[in-house]
This record gives C-alpha cells, sequence and structure tokens, in this order.
C-alpha cells in the first residue's frame, strides 16, 4: 500500500497528543524550554523596544557616560545562562539515555528500508510493507537497516525518529499509549520518491494485535526461516558443534563476550553477526584460522536479519544488553 | 593622538560641482575593473556578483514556496523539486553567504578600518574574486546540464551511489570556491596582524574587524577539510570506491563527520562577520559605547573556537555513538553562551543611549530580535531528547533560516545601507529605506515562524508533497514569502536610483565613529589623503547633542 | 572633517613583505595540514576497520623506492635550507641560486621515482579500478585510493613547489629585487611543509606491518 495514508484520528498530530511512554516526558521538556527561551527572547524583545521608546534621541535621557562598568553583570550574565544550560543538558540527555536501553521483553520488529517503501516483519514471519501493527502497551524494539540509501523512521506522535543506514543496524524503541493510526514519514532525504515514503503506526489492543498477527498466510516464523537458511547456506556445516571443522560455537552468542584475534574484545550483537557474515576477515575470534569465506552477495538483507532472529532463539539475551544496534 | 570626541555628522558633500577624484574614477574601461588590485573594487566586483547568485537562489525559493502552497506535488515534478532546493542551498550557502559579508564589506572596510592602503596580498584578493566567479560559474552549468538533486548536504551514499544528476560537476565548482574562501581569510589574518596603523592595538580595533578576524581563521581551518570532502565524493562517484558507500565496504557516518565538520564552522562564518556588522551600527546609531566591548571581541573567539567542536549535533539520530551524542550536545549548549553574552550586550547598548532609527539601526535591531529567537531555537535542537523529534523537519528548517536570514542576509542589509555613502558617495532615499526594512522583517517572520509549528507537528523536511494537515501552515509561510520578496526587490530599486542622483554624501553622514569614516566618500584609491587619527577609544561616542538633520551644509546644493 | 594632523598618508609599514610572506605561509600551510588532515582521518578510520586489509596491501607498495624517496627530500630539505642561509648574505648569491636549483632537481629525482612506482602499480594491477588484483581482500581497495589520493596530491604538490623554486633560482641568479631573504625563506617553509608530509605518509602507506 504505497501513496498518502489518510487518517482518521488527529491524535498523532497535535503536540499534546502524543502516543507513546516517551511523549509526555518529552512534551514536559518541550513545554519548559518553550517558557524558558520564550520568556528570554520576550525579556530581550520588550527590553528593545521599551530601550528604543524610552531613549530615542531627542528624549533626551540619553547618557553616554553610562554602562561603563560592566564585569559583574557580564558575569552575571554569563554564569546565569551556562548553568541553565548545563541543566537543561542534564535534562534532555537523561531522556535521551533511556531511548538507548530496551527492555528485556521488547518485541522485536525487522524493518528493511528501501527506496521507497518500508518493509517490515515479525517474529513469527508476518510481513507488512509501509505499515506497523503494534500492540498497546508492550515495548516493541525495531532492529532497522536499509538496502541502498540513508533513510530515517519517524514517528511524530511518538516524539521518535532513528536513521536506517545501509551496512549497519540501527535500533529504535518504543510502548505504544494510545490506540489508532499514527503517520509514519521518512525524515532523511533518499531521493526522488522521498516525500511518498510515508506508512501508519497501527496499535491495537494487545488481544486484537495478537489476532492479526496469527491471522497472516501460514508462514515460518522469522527465527524458523532463519534455521532454514543457516542450513541452506551451509553456516551450520562448520558452526555445528559435531563438524569436523573447527569454527566458534554460535550458541547464545548474542550478547556474549568475544575475544578477537588482535587483543580486542566485543559484545556480540546484531552488527557484529552481520559483519561476521558479510566481511568475515574483520573480526576473526581468537584461536580461529581465518577461513570463513564471505556470503556477500548470497544474502539479502532480509535474510540476515532472520538469521540473526534464529541466533537470538538459541540463547537468552544478556539482561540489560545495550541496544546492541547501536555502535 | 588625540582622541576624536566628537563624530560631526558630515551628511552632504560641500557641494562643489567636481568632487575629488575616487576609486571609483580610477579607469573606468571594463578592463581597469577585471584587472584592479583595489579592494574596494573587488568589494563591487563580488558585491555586483553575490547579488546575482542571490536572486538565482531567490528564485528557486519562489518556486519551493509556491509548489509548497498547495499540498499536493503539482507545480513541479518531484525530480525537478528536489533540484531546487538543491540549487537553493548550494547557491545561498556557498555563492551567497559565506562570501557575503566578507568579501564585500570586509574586503572594502578591512583596510579602511585599520588605516591601511589595501589588504596585504591584493593581487591574491583579486584571485580570490576570479575563484569564486569560476567556482559560481561551473555550479550554474551543473544547473543548465539538469541540476543536482542530492541537497546541499550531499549525503552518502546517495550522493555518491544512487543520484542521477550532475553531483561531480556541482561539488567541482564548490570546491574551486572554497579556494576563494581561504584565499580570502589567508588575506585577511595577514592584513590585520601587520598593517594596523600605528597605534592601533588589538583592543582598539573595532569588533567588526575582530569578527573578521575570527571568521577567516575559520575560513582558513574549515574550509580544507569540505575540498577533501568533496574530493572524496566525487572519487567514489567516478571511481566506484567504496569510501563512504557500505555495499563497497565503506561508511556513510565517515562522510558525515568530515562533512559537518566544516559545514558547521561555515555558520559561524555566516553569522560572526554579520554580529561584527551589527556591533559597527548599534553603537552609531544609540550614540553610545558598545557594551562591554572586550566581553564582545571574547564572546567572538569564543564562538569561533567552540564552534569547532560541535558538529556532531547534526548527527544524534544518525547513529553515531551515545557518548559521541553526549559529548556534542554539552559543548552545542555551552557555544550559545557567548552569543547569548553578544545579544545581551547589544540590548544594554542602547540603555541610555539617544537612538536614530535610520534603516541601518532597523536592520540592526531587526538582526538581534531574529537572531535572539534563532539561538533560542538552537537549544531546543541541540537537546538531545528534543532533537530525536525535531532533527530533519521544518523546525530545524526554520531555526537556521532565523540565523542566516533573519540574521546574516538582514546584516547584509544594514552593512549595505550604512556604508553605502561611503563607497558610492551618494545617499540612498531614507524613507524607501525604512519601508525596506520594515517589509523585510515582517515578510519574514510570515515566511518562517508558521515553520516551527509545522516541524513541531511532525511536517518532514524536503518534501515535495505533504499531507493535507499542513496546508494552513504551508500556506501562511508562502504567503509571507510574498511580502519577504517584496521587501528584497525595493533595494534594487531604489539603490539604482541612489546612484544617479545628484545628491552625494559627505564624508561621515551617520556621524560614525571609525577610522573609514575619516575619508571621503567615496575614498580615493590610495584610501586617506592624510594620515588618519587612531582613535583612544574605538567606540567613544559623544554626549548626544543637536540631532542631525538631512539639510545639507550652508552653501551645498540641495539633493 | 576631524581635526587631523597635515601630514600626509603614509600606509603602515610599507617593508612589511617579509613579515607579510612568511606569516601569509604559515597561514596557507594551516589550511594544508587541515587538507591532509581530513585525509589522514579518512585512513585513520579505515585502518581501524580493516587492519588486515592494510597490512596485506601495505606489504604490495615498494618499500626500497619509497624509502629512496624518503632520503631524497629529506636531503633536499637540508639543501633548501642552507640556500635560506645564503639568502641572508646578498655576497653568497650565487650558491643561494645553486642551492635552490640542487633542490629542484632532487624534487624532479623524487617525482621520477614515484613515476616509476606508480608504472608498476599499474602493471600490477593495484590501481583500485576494475581488474583490481586485491579485490577479494576487504579495506585493500580503500587502501590503494588512499595511497594514489594521498601521494598524488603530495606529488603535485612538489611540483608547484619545484616550479616556484625554479622560479626563485633563476630569480636569485640574475639577482631580482623581489626575490628577498624573507620571501625565499617563505619558499623553503612551502618545501619543508611538502617534506613533512611526505614523512608522516611514508610510514603510514610503506611500513603497516612490514615484518608479516
Amino acid at each position: 500500500m504505497s501513496g498518502i495514508v489518510d487518517l482518521a484520528s488527529d491524535a498523532g498530530l497535535s503536540w499534546l497528543g502524543g502516543a507513546s511512554s516517551v511523549a509526555p516526558r518529552y512534551d514536559l521538556l518541550f513545554a519548559a524550554m518553550v517558557l524558558l527561551c520564550g520568556t528570554v527572547a520576550l525579556g530581550v524583545l520588550v527590553a528593545i523596544v521599551a530601550f528604543s521608546i524610552r531613549y530615542r534621541a531627542g528624549a533626551g535621557r540619553g547618557d553616554a557616560a553610562a554602562g561603563r562598568r560592566t564585569r559583574a553583570i557580564e558575569i552575571a550574565w554569563t554564569v546565569t545562562p551556562l548553568v541553565i544550560f548545563i541543566g537543561l543538558f542534564v535534562w534532555a540527555a537523561h531522556d535521551f539515555v533511556a531511548l538507548y536501553r530496551p527492555p528485556a521483553d521488547a518485541l522485536p520488529v525487522y524493518v528493511v528500508a528501501k527506496q521507497w517503501m518500508w518493509k517490515l516483519q515479525h517474529r513469527n514471519g508476518r510481513r507488512e510493507i509501509n505499515e506497523l501493527h503494534v500492540p498497546l502497551g508492550q515495548p516493541v524494539r525495531l532492529l532497522m537497516t536499509s538496502q541502498d540509501a540513508i533513510h530515517s523512521f519517524f514517528v511524530p506522535a511518538f516524539r521518535l525518529k532513528q536513521d536506517v543506514v545501509p551496512g549497519r543496524y540501527t535500533g529504535l524503541w518504543f510502548t505504544a499509549t494510545k490506540l489508532g493510526e499514527f503517520r509514519l514519514f521518512c525524515a532523511e532525504y533518499c531521493g526522488t520518491e522521498h516525500s511518498q515514503m510515508l506508512g501508519r503506526i497501527v496499535v491495537l489492543p494487545p488481544a486484537e494485535y495478537a489476532r492479526w498477527l496469527g491471522s497472516g498466510s501460514e508462514q515460518p516464523s522469522l527465527a524458523q526461516y532463519g534455521f532454514a537458511r543457516f542450513r541452506a547456506l551451509g553456516c551450520s556445516g562448520c558452526h555445528d558443534p559435531a563438524s569436523t571443522v573447527h569454527a566458534p560455537s554460535l550458541e547464545g552468542l548474542l550478547g556474549r563476550t568475544v575475544h578477537l584475534q588482535d587483543g580486542r574484545t566485543l559484545v556480540a550483537d546484531e552488527n557484529y553477526v552481520r559483519d561476521s557474515i558479510l566481511v568475515p576477515g574483520k573480526d576473526v575470534v581468537a584461536g580461529f584460522a581465518p577461513v570463513m569465506p564471505s556470503f556477500a552477495g548470497q544474502v539479502s538483507e532480509e535474510d540476515i536479519q532472520a538469521l540473526v532472529a534464529y541466533l537470538r532463539s538459541t540463547g537468552a539475551p544478556a539482561p540489560g544488553d545495550p541496544q546492541g544496534a547501536r555502535r | 593622538m588625540s582622541s576624536v570626541a566628537e563624530a560631526t555628522i558630515d551628511r552632504v558633500g560641500d557641494g562643489s560641482a567636481a568632487p575629488a577624484p575616487s576609486y571609483l574614477d580610477d579607469g573606468h574601461s571594463l578592463r581597469s575593473w577585471l584587472t584592479t588590485h583595489d579592494h574596494k573594487r573587488i568589494a563591487i566586483l563580488y558585491a555586483i556578483s553575490i547579488t546575482v547568485f542571490f536572486f538565482i537562489g531567490g528564485l528557486a525559493a519562489t518556486l519551493i514556496r509556491l509548489e509548497l502552497a498547495t499540498p499536493a506535488g503539482d507545480l513541479v515534478s518531484h525530480d525537478t523539486y528536489n533540484k531546487l532546493f538543491t540549487a537553493h542551498g548550494v547557491i545561498m550557502v556557498w555563492l551567497f553567504l559565506i562570501p557575503s559579508i566578507p568579501s564585500v564589506f570586509g574586503n572594502f572596510l578591512v583596510p579602511l578600518m585599520i588605516g591601511a592602503r589595501d589588504l596585504a596580498f591584493p593581487r591574491l584578493n583579486l584571485l580570490s574574486w576570479y575563484l569564486y566567479v569560476l567556482g559560481g560559474l561551473i555550479v550554474l552549468v551543473a544547473l543548465a546540464l539538469g541540476g543536482v538533486d542530492t541537497g546541499w548536504t550531499f549525503y552518502a551514499p546517495y550522493s555518491t551511489m544512487f543520484s542521477n544528476s550532475w553531483v561531480a560537476v556541482t561539488l567541482v565548482g564548490v570546491f574551486v570556491v572554497g579556494f576563494s574562501s581561504i584565499l580570502t581569510g589567508l588575506n585577511f589574518i595577514v592584513t590585520v596582524h601587520t598593517l594596523r596603523a600605528p597605534g592601533l592595538g588589538w583592543f582598539k580595533l573595532p569588533l567588526f574587524v575582530w569578527a573578521h578576524y575570527a571568521t577567516s581563521v575559520i575560513l582558513v581551518l574549515a574550509t580544507p577539510v569540505l575540498a577533501i570532502t568533496t574530493l572524496l565524493v566525487v572519487a567514489e562517484r567516478l571511481l566506484q570506491i567504496g569510501v563512504f558507500d557500505p555495499a563497497h565496504g565503506g561508511d556513510p557516518l565517515l562522510f558525515q563527520h568530515l562533512f559537518w565538520f566544516y559545514s558547521h564552522p561555515a555558520v559561524y562564518i555566516m553569522v560572526l562577520p554579520a554580529m561584527g556588522v551589527v556591533s559597527e551600527i548599534v553603537p552609531c546609531f544609540a550614540r553610545k559605547r558598545i557594551f562591554g566591548y572586550r566581553f564582545m571581541a571574547y564572546a567572538i573567539l569564543g564562538i569561533a573556537s567552540i564552534g569547532f567542536l560541535v558538529w556532531g549535533h547534526h548527527m544524534f539520530v544518525s547513529g553515531q555513538s551515545l557518548a559521541a551524542s553526549l559529548v556534542f550536545s554539552l559543548l552545542s549548549f555551552l557555544v550559545a553562551i557567548p552569543s547569548a553574552i553578544k545579544v545581551f550586550n547589544w540590548t544594554a547598548t542602547l540603555y541610555k543611549g539617544s537612538i536614530r532609527f535610520d534603516a541601518p539601526m532597523l536592520y540592526a535591531l531587526g538582526f538581534i530580535g531574529l537572531f535572539t529567537v534563532g539561538g533560542l531555537t538552537g537549544l531546543f535542537v541541540a537537546s538531545l531528547a528534543l532533537d530525536v523529534h525535531l532533527t530533519d523537519t521544518y523546525f530545524v528548517v526554520a531555526h537556521f533560516h532565523y540565523i542566516m536570514v533573519g540574521g546574516s542576509v538582514m546584516a547584509f542589509f544594514g552593512a549595505l545601507h550604512f556604508w553605502w555613502p561611503k563607497a558610492t558617495g551618494r545617499l540612498y532615499p531614507e524613507v524607501w529605506g525604512r519601508i525596506a526594512a520594515v517589509l523585510i522583517f515582517v515578510g519574514f517572520n510570515l515566511t518562517f515562524f508558521p515553520q516551527f509549528l509545522l516541524g513541531m507537528r511532525g511536517m518532514p523536511r524536503r518534501y515535495h508533497a505533504y499531507p493535507a494537515e499542513f496546508h494552513q501552515l504551508h500556506m501562511a509561510s508562502s504567503a509571507g514569502a510574498v511580502v519577504l520578496a517584496l521587501g528584497y526587490l525595493l533595494p534594487l530599486f531604489y539603490f539604482s536610483y541612489s546612484l544617479r542622483s545628484a545628491c552625494r554624501a559627505g564624508a561621515n553622514p551617520f556621524g560614525a565613529l571609525g577610522i573609514e569614516w575619516q575619508t571621503r566618500s567615496p575614498p580615493p584609491t590610495h584610501n586617506f589623503d592624510r594620515t588618519p587619527v587612531v582613535p583612544e577609544h574605538v567606540y567613544d561616542y559623544a554626549p548626544p547633542g543637536p540631532r542631525p538633520t538631512r539639510a545639507p551644509a550652508a552653501g551645498a546644493k540641495a539633493s | 572633517m576631524t581635526a587631523a594632523t597635515a601630514a600626509a598618508f603614509v600606509p603602515a609599514d610599507v617593508a612589511h613583505d617579509g613579515r607579510a610572506a612568511k606569516l601569509g605561509m604559515w597561514i596557507f600551510l594551516a589550511t594544508e595540514l587541515l587538507f591532509f588532515g581530513g585525509l589522514l582521518v579518512a585512513y585513520a578510520y579505515a585502518r581501524t576497520h580493516w587492519p588486515e586489509g592494510f597490512a596485506i596491501a601495505s606489504r604490495r607498495t615498494d618499500v626500497v623506492l619509497g624509502t629512496v624517496n624518503t632520503g631524497v627530500l629529506l636531503t633536499s630539505s637540508a639543501v633548501i635550507a642552507f640556500a635560506v642561509a645564503c639568502a641572508e648574505d646578498p655576497a653568497q648569491r650565487r650558491w643561494t641560486a645553486r642551492a635552490l636549483a640542487l633542490t629542484a632537481v632532487l624534487g624532479v629525482v623524487f617525482l621520477a621515482v614515484k613515476g616509476v612506482e606508480y608504472a608498476h602499480e599499474w602493471r600490477e594491477h593495484l590501481f583500485p579500478l576494475a581488474g583490481f588484483a586485491l579485490a577479494d581482500v576487504a579495506g585493500a581497495g580503500l587502501f590503494f585510493l588512499l595511497y594514489f589520493v594521498m601521494t598524488g596530491l603530495h606529488a603535485l604538490h612538489l611540483l608547484i613547489g619545484i616550479a616556484g623554486v625554479c622560479v626563485f633560482a633563476g630569480a636569485t641568479r640574475i639577482a631580482k629585487p623581489w626575490a628577498t631573504a624573507p620571501r625565499v625563506e617563505a619558499m623553503a617553509l612551502y618545501w619543508h611543509f611538502v617534506d613533512v608530509v611526505w614523512i608522516l605518509l611514508y610510514p603510514l602507506l610503506y611500513l603497516v606491518e612490514r615484518h608479516a
């Protein structure tokens, strides 16, 4: 379904009508900023107008000798904004950091952006184009990548946005707090039909969502599909415990600390898995020979997301796993 | 030497039939203009060229606002629209704003303000202009061939791999213009260091000179990074190597870091000279010293230096690390402080002044108001959590237009009116000057304030067609643009008229201090007939005396 | 008109050409530093991501010729420093001219050796175009792109330096008045900068994991 979507509800558009768990905090900070900046702006404008009127030439109130001893007041209006700004920074940073900490029970949805549409896939395999159905009150975590240029997943009602970048995964999590339909925009210029790359988020009550999820045409879950690809591409030929080839075990890989050949250590995340499939020579595990061939050109972005889903299903994710999709 | 206790107003020339020869009389042929080494003539050459580009960029903006007056994309095709906003950005940033005040007013005034005969490297100055024109022509050629549709920000991999437009040609043009900037900056720095009149210490320099010095440091250090970035984009486009394209092993974020490392300091290149202009106009028309001269000078340096450290605030949602975002946000808040100091100081300069509202002052006051709004909205987008929602929406578009248009362009017009008599020896019609200033101020707000609201409601940038619920605000914005356009067109007429009017300006029509006002209007080629006097304090305006009038001095011919 | 003296206008410090030229050159070199700096950033970024690829690619550069060139350029810097010293004394004008000429010759030698290297690399398909020899090594293409861009830009700057030094050599030989000592020094500053850039590039391009 492409083209401009008509919405019945205006809830996603009024800037007071936030529909996600982070929207109230956002709106509070925004309102505070408007109040603060509005006051300052008004103060400056009123001062300029007042001085312009009171001290206009001919009013005879001028005193060119005024304003010679300036240091105290200068310091005052340097330090005061400094303190206020640091406060604002801390407030906004605190809210921002929370966006990087998806809850452990967040429902994963895999997103591939391409010119000029959104392709989404739920864990059970159900696919959507330009639409995302989610349950009310349940955290949802998007794992996103692009097939071509940089796009950006923007839902104004949720007050959320995240660039979708080719060559890596970026993540976005949210909890919808209102039922209804909310606009999805692409917010990073990506070519001719950038302004047509619209979609909608459909928030359903949990029961209805479950019904919707199960009602799609029968197809394997993403993890099942990933397992099938794992076998078909020959991954299990080396990575299976029974294999004669010495290759790292992938059970419960995601979230595990990995020691690399050159002495570095990293926590395995979705980007690590993706890089290992496409550029295996990049981060070779310590104690193994760099003999894995690259699968670039043999796997699509959806395939890689499916393989990731399969690996995720082989072991519990580490608690408080930082949203591994961001570097 | 003795301080200049009073700047007497010398509005109209002494009416003698044949004014003494000025730099304008030093050869009338086209060749004399195209081979000049005179910084004043080079400034005029720049003024003409940037005006041409301003109106071309403005034409693109007109078409954009016409299209956006209705939700459907019905005026032009998607591709044409994308090329229009790209052309608007490329032309307005590189061919208008970056050179505008430094290359016109900096070139004309810096030697005059420091009592020098010319810049340190006059021939290099002429080369700067030729490079600018060459780069501009290359960009126009790209436009004529069909244009480029990547946005002025040229994000990879769209620009390197997917765009089917004249990216490489445009970037070669930008590369060439960049060298024009670098040479101008180099020239200013050496000039200020080595050619100041005896007795003119750093803390006696006008803030205009300070501003141009700091701008020149940015020009010299930031522009080379743009040059390399354009080179790499062209290389990737032509050779299909993976520098930025992940399909070939590159990283799109590397492009963004390299691009914004230049492009953020670039906005300070655009605003610092404007601040310098305002700092000259406000004391003159308030008849009072600038409040806190040293803090103003330090603030200029502060903006220039911290401005190099904040580029990542364009990338909060790009996928860069959390740590990087935190650092860039904090630094972005810090860079706002010196700007705030400047706004407060300009306002305090008005206190107990004796204020006149000639056209330059109207523009300067407009700058202060609009820059304040633009700067405060910058705090919104510097706030991490808020930027997640606001970035890539019309909120950002409004924010930067408030600063660049409400700020820099207004200051440019203020400078144009303030130094027009000095440069041309003519007086512009004051009433029309004020009308244009008010039209521009009102039209600007009508055009761009609705865009803050659009952004808050989620309207993304660079959209050719948009959902119907954004229609009213877009229509308001487009209507405002009509008023703004009128305001910009008016000066074309009355400035042209003034060039042909018989009324000539005296050396100092506004009673301003500053060494440039000690010489004739227009100045002789060698700038000064008599050694200029270095004042004790640069903004030592006299107590309010009798009101100056426009009436010519006794014995002079009326206009 | 303000109360000014009747003195005719004498612009400040007419004899500034020495100071201005040198200051101008330092600033210009600062811009060049940022210019090459952008490339070095790209190099650092890429090498962190593809350390193996960079090592493999670097071993394909001709370290013998690269080292020879380093020696040539270092020698040329010494020679031009000698020329600057001679330029202080007008009586040593001939030696100044000879030293400048030798500097230019050494620069040409560098370019010739570089040309030979490029020819070898072309034959071995190391240009990152179609048919690139190391196409299956991740990062090697980017290494060689950076190698050719960086050494190519360096060579271009060296060429400009050679031209400038030749002009100064000729002007000094026939005692042109504009070829003052400060200007010769400014030229030498540029030459030293080109040398310093090479000293930065040499280990980054030729010496990555050579021992392996």
